[in-house]
């Protein structure tokens, strides 16, 4: 990352505009991410379910990135509120990867430790851990274990719901492992030393 | 004999000689290509210029070459300069070979070593073509002074009224009831908002006129053979159904007509005509059409109401198709645009949502002489809207659709926005993603609309839904969007939404290309020769391209189009005789087995087969030397003059640098 | 016979247990052949991708792996889930697209002596294979028991119809596959323009306020369009309409009742199987009322019990902590 001069940081500038960051983010992109591509039309700020609480629609994101300003982007709750429906990916008229971009900025965002309000990173390594154990998810373990920690106070309210989740038989109470855990396990530790550089 | 061959490098500036190394080039094949006849080799600044000319015409006179290989840029630009330098030096034009060692080395490679290799190599090529080469005399053949124009919107008419008034005689064939095109739908233009028939009929009605101009309507090319000067061409005149010696065009026969059907040409869908019809009052000619699809009497026998009433028996039940065929010299293609079907963005609700509208919709809505007499009301066809949303790029810049700005759309759109405003008041939105009003006096218009209140979102909208979130959106289109500007999501709720739709090539323009021997773009508009400097010729000769049929564009571009190819078939007129290029294929009859592959090959329908020697014969006047059949032939019966085989071998040889000395090699 | 690879996904055998009932009462009917990919594992959902990329797709590809392994004579994989349709294909073409990810990821595989070459099988949804495969014609002729009466919104969800690499959907916003197939049923089916917009996914775990709002247009559209129930071909739409409806009631002060089954229940009502072998009456938001309107009785089901004792080897919930909590709502 460039440094601050003291002549800079003097006239107030906050940062250094990190020219590196769009590339990067398109490096650790599934697929190929078209984002350089992208023409600020505003489709995907426009489409998006729930642009109304986000900190920056999508495209500002992208303008940022374009702008190097890796910690705003980072800290900002636009990925984390992503829902993955695809409208903004469908309709983008650049065919930008833009859902799969929103992924690659989380796992950033996760390493970089700029993730303060969103409890979604949490919910995810909660997540991850329990299938690193079993292989599968764990539906009743997750919901309960992430309510508990994160909404404590939405319990009560959600038990009826829970107790009837049980009763009608649709949430197992022990989790289940696949058979060859020991394979998969080989398989995600191999893959952790992987990184996509080219 | 050895031949005396020269070699000339050009350095194009800094194009060739940034990147290859023209010096080394040179020397190279001075050195090196001695045994094969070179006997000078030099490198200029610009071969192209007089100086550079002047120094190959000096050379073939003092050295008396007798072959000359230009390594420079590709021949379709400077082939013409360097065989009339030979020429004026006294050597068969024929016997000059270019190198392109600017569009295939030079402009794509960026090693300076690999470039300069590449360069000698095709050189070498080059060289080992040329002593192959046999000198060719020019054909020359006399230039038929008609013309046809294909397409009678304004382009087309444009086109045709300038070399008709030239003196020379035009057909001009729509495949429309009438001339009049696009423009004919529209009510107002833009930016000066003249009336559009007002300022288009005058043009119509003098096309219909004209003593020069033979217009037939109701008519389509099916078939085009020959070259340019000497085209033949085959019309299909669809019948009528009226007899237009006697038909006066009183119109009685569309007022008795008992069949409604919905006219999806000339009202886009948005209004209604007869059975028999001319599609507007203002038509010419104004004889109407009966569309056999949907006449009763076609249908069921019985009917008749217009031929009753008809007041001097033009009804004709008995008319048949037709076939004319013309001779022209020259052939203008203005066969304009298909509107980008909005239904295919789903996310718009075109088709699925009443009041969205397309933009020639909206063009009809608006006309005075429209279905609802000009009267802006929504799909129930009385309400006003109270606020309009219309929508920009639908279907242009956008991969999922069609990549390329359809250019006329933001203009479109603030035309719309200003009729909203003037006729009904409503609250105007425009939705655009950049807004684009180059060219004289478009942008005042922009700033007129802005000034009148209508209100600017930059942001391509996402959707345009009838699923109310809010009671304020109940029973309304809400448009949701990204105010980009702001950075915020936005819903606007409106009555009534126009889609910009953008312009797209006729849905036939391949076949119809391929039908005159023109090629389309990656996107289907009909390719030019040159995109600057040659607009409106294409790589076929004597065919001309104008009009939204090369490209999206507006009525003063499409207008100076028709003009500017005029001009360029008045030059060919009064030159009176044109030169042929002599590269044509010929049959060795000895070789040819009949097996007719080559037959149906021809892309110029130059080859025939004669039964009684069961051999195939190739029309010199008809083959343009394309290569197809050369290629094609499993006898290897039939060579090319200018490629024949001894030619292309030798080239290769010499690009893999198997005609250096052994020692070299 | 129609013979494919299943891959049934973690929710099939817990919340959308009603759906995998209703699929196995429809196969015999329909004269499928599912054989299940052996040991499959979790597809991440929507939470692996956004931790690390590789490990993410070695995860998934495990399975595309293990299914190309399997020989049962088909290359086709079904998912009826919709995130593990759209993770599976999804993994499929971004090996292809960006090659280096394809290399990337076997070489993970490898590790467990694994391989997946990209591109070698198909990925459908269950749905797909009904409609393109088996064709509405069959399905037609198979009902018994019409819907006729049955005012159905169908709701398609986001992740089936995009972003739909392998262009496999009649379109992206408005596909008409479940409203053939519902139609085919001799249900009323009603114009949805919300059938591809999203039920809020995961953020009824991260971000319950969000959720609660998307969960509430699509309800109170499919309310206001007069239907009696929504359909869905999807386990996360189906959990978060149906057990989260209450508390977006709560949240917004509104009194939704919109039931919403899986299209394979209605299938297997109008092929004329046993409400009860098709998990209906599992549903928090009751379908009686609904169902009622075709004659149909749905079983009485167990309401909320106190919960039972703690199973030997539950490993959750953890203690609860005052202070966390309270920190939570002074935020």
């Amino acid at each position: 990352m460039p440094q601050m001069t003291d002549e800079r940081v003097r006239a107030g500038l906050t940062h250094e505009e990190d020219l590196s960051l769009l590339h990067e983010v398109s490096m650790k992109t599934a697929g190929v991410s078209r984002l350089e591509m992208c023409i600020q039309c505003g489709t995907c700020g426009g489409s998006c379910p729930v642009a109304k609480d986000m900190d920056h629609t999508p495209r500002m994101l992208f303008a940022m990135l374009r702008a190097g300003m890796r910690e705003e982007v980072l800290r900002s709750n636009t990925q984390w509120l992503c829902v993955s429906c695809y409208h903004c990916v469908v309709r983008c008229p650049q065919e930008v990867h833009i859902a799969d971009v929103m992924y690659t900025l989380k796992g950033m965002a996760i390493k970089a430790k700029l993730y303060a309000n969103s409890t979604a990173p949490d919910f995810s390594q909660t997540f991850v851990d329990m299938v690193e154990s079993y292989g599968r998810s764990f539906e009743m373990g997750l919901a309960s274990r992430h309510y508990l920690k994160h909404f404590p106070l939405r319990l009560p309210g959600m038990m009826p719901m829970g107790l009837g989740m049980i009763t009608k038989g649709r949430m197992a109470l022990t989790p289940k492992r696949i058979k060859h855990m020991d394979q998969l396990t080989k398989i995600l530790n191999r893959a952790k030393q992987l990184e996509m550089t080219s | 004999m050895t031949e005396k061959i020269g070699v000339y490098v050009c350095h194009c500036g800094s194009n060739i000689a940034g990147v290859v190394d023209v010096v080394d080039v040179a020397n190279w094949a001075a050195e090196k290509l001695g045994h094969q006849g070179v006997v000078i080799a030099r490198d200029y600044k610009f071969m192209c210029s007089s100086l550079g000319q002047e120094l190959i015409e000096k050379d073939i006179k003092e050295l008396g070459l007798t072959r000359v290989v230009v390594a420079a840029c590709s021949p379709h630009l400077h082939e013409k300069t360097f065989r009339t330098a030979a020429k004026n030096a006294g050597l068969n034009p024929y016997l000059v070979e270019l190198a392109s060692i600017r569009e295939q080395v030079s402009w794509v490679h960026t090693d300076k070593a690999v470039a300069t290799a590449k360069s000698k190599a095709v050189v070498s090529g080059a060289v080992s073509r040329v002593i192959e080469n046999r000198a060719l005399d020019e054909i020359k053949v006399p230039i038929n002074p008609n013309t046809l124009v294909v397409g009678g919107g304004i382009a087309g008419i444009q086109s045709a009224l300038e070399i008709a008034n030239a003196g020379f005689h035009v057909y001009l064939v729509e495949r429309e009831p009438s001339i009049g095109g696009h423009m004919a739908q529209f009510d107002k233009t833009f930016p000066t908002l003249d009336c559009s028939a007002c300022i288009l009929t005058p043009r119509m009605v003098e096309a219909g006129t004209h003593p020069n101009i033979t217009l037939l309507t109701w008519s389509e090319v099916v078939n085009v053979a020959g070259y340019v000067g000497n085209f033949n061409v085959t019309i299909k005149k669809k019948a009528r159904f009226i007899n237009e010696e006697l038909c006066t065009g009183c119109g009685i026969c569309q007022e008795k007509c008992p069949k409604k059907v919905i006219d999806d040409v000339y009202e886009a869908g948005l209004g209604y005509r007869k059975a028999v019809y001319t599609p507007f009052a203002q038509a010419v000619p104004n004889f109407p059409v009966m569309d056999k699809e949907n006449c009763t009497y076609f249908e069921k026998g019985t009917c008749k109401a217009c031929e009753k009433f008809c007041p001097t028996n033009a009804i004709d039940f008995n008319q048949q198709d037709e076939l004319i065929n013309i001779d022209v010299g020259n052939i203008v293609l203005a066969t304009g645009y298909d509107l980008f079907d909005a239904r295919r963005v789903s996310n718009y609700g075109y088709g699925r949502l009443p009041n969205v509208f397309t933009s020639l919709e909206f063009e009809r809505l608006s006309n005075a002489a429209g279905p609802t007499s000009g009267n802006i009301v929504l799909r129930d066809g009385k309400t006003t809207p109270k606020s309009v949303g219309i929508i920009h790029c639908v279907g242009s810049r956008d991969r999922n659709f069609n990549n390329y700005c359809s250019v006329i759309c933001c203009m479109q759109g603030l035309k719309f926005a200003h009729l909203v405003h003037e006729r009904t008041g409503a609250t105007v939105y425009n939705f655009y993603i950049d807004m684009r009003t180059a060219y004289k006096a478009y942008d005042e218009f922009y700033q007129r609309v802005l000034e009148e209140g209508t209100l600017f979102v930059r942001g391509k909208v996402a959707e345009v839904t009838d699923a109310a979130r809010y009671s304020n959106e109940r029973g309304k289109l809400i448009i949701q969007t990204e105010d980009t500007l702001a950075g915020k999501q936005r819903r606007i709720p409106v009555d009534m939404v126009i889609l910009s739709s953008g312009l797209q090539p006729r849905k036939d323009a391949k076949e119809v290309g391929k039908l005159f021997g023109i090629s389309c773009s990656m996107d289907g508009w009909f390719t030019e020769k040159h995109p600057k400097l040659d607009p409106v010729s294409t790589m076929t000769e004597g065919i001309y391209i104008v009009g939204c049929a090369q490209g999206p564009k507006d009525i003063p571009s499409s207008v100076a189009q028709g003009a500017a190819a005029s001009a360029r078939v008045l030059d060919k007129i009064l030159q009176k005789e044109v030169a042929l290029e002599p590269i044509k294929a010929t049959v060795d009859q000895a070789k040819c087995s009949g097996c007719k592959i080559c037959n149906g090959l021809c892309p110029f329908n130059a080859i025939a087969f004669i039964e009684d020697d069961k051999i195939s014969y190739i029309n010199p006047a008809l083959c343009q030397g394309c290569g197809t059949c050369v290629a094609a032939c499993p006898a290897g019966a039939i060579s090319g003059t200018g490629f024949s085989n001894e030619q292309i071998i030798a080239q290769i040889d010499g690009l893999l640098l198997r005609n250096l000395e052994p020692a070299e090699a | 016979m129609n013979k494919y690879l299943l891959y049934p996904g973690c929710s099939m055998e817990s919340s959308a247990k009603a759906y995998m009932e209703s699929l196995n009462a429809i196969v015999e009917p329909l004269d499928l052949h599912f054989d299940e990919i052996e040991d499959w594992n979790c597809c991440g959902a929507t939470e692996y991708l956004g931790i690390n990329l590789i490990p993410a797709y070695s995860l998934i590809a495990r399975n595309l792996a293990l299914a190309s392994k399997q020989k049962n004579g088909t290359r086709t994989v079904v998912a009826p889930c919709s995130a593990c349709y759209l993770n599976l294909a999804k993994a499929d073409h971004y090996m292809q697209e960006r090659p280096s990810l394809g290399v990337k990821v076997n070489e993970a595989l490898a590790a467990g002596d694994l391989q997946y070459k990209a591109g070698t099988l198909d990925v459908r949804h269950l749905i797909d294979i009904l409609v393109y495969d088996v064709g509405l014609e069959k399905i037609r002729d198979a009902v018994v028991r019409p819907l006729t009466g049955l005012k159905v919104v169908p709701y398609m969800g986001c992740m089936l119809p995009r972003p739909d690499y392998q262009h496999r959907w009649s379109d992206h916003e408005h596909p008409t596959e479940l409203d053939d197939l519902l139609r085919a049923l001799g249900a009323d089916v009603i114009d949805y323009p919300l059938t591809t917009s999203c039920c809020g996914g995961h953020m009824t775990q991260i971000g319950p306020e969000t959720a609660f709002e998307l969960i509430r247009r699509l309800v109170s559209d499919a309310d206001g369009r007069g239907a009696q129930m929504m359909v869905t071909v999807c386990p996360m739409c189906q959990m978060n309409i149906d057990a989260y409806q209450n508390e977006t009631n709560h949240f917004f002060g509104t009194e939704y009742h919109m039931p919403i089954l899986f299209f394979t229940q209605l299938m297997g009502l109008a092929f004329g199987r046993d409400p009860k072998e098709l998990g209906i009456g599992v549903e928090l938001v009751s379908s009686r009322n609904a169902l009622a309107n075709i004659g149909v009785e749905v079983p009485v089901t167990q309401e909320p019990a106190a919960p039972r004792k703690k199973d030997e080897g539950l490993p959750m919930p953890r203690r609860w902590n005052k202070r966390e909590a309270q920190k939570e709502a002074v935020k």
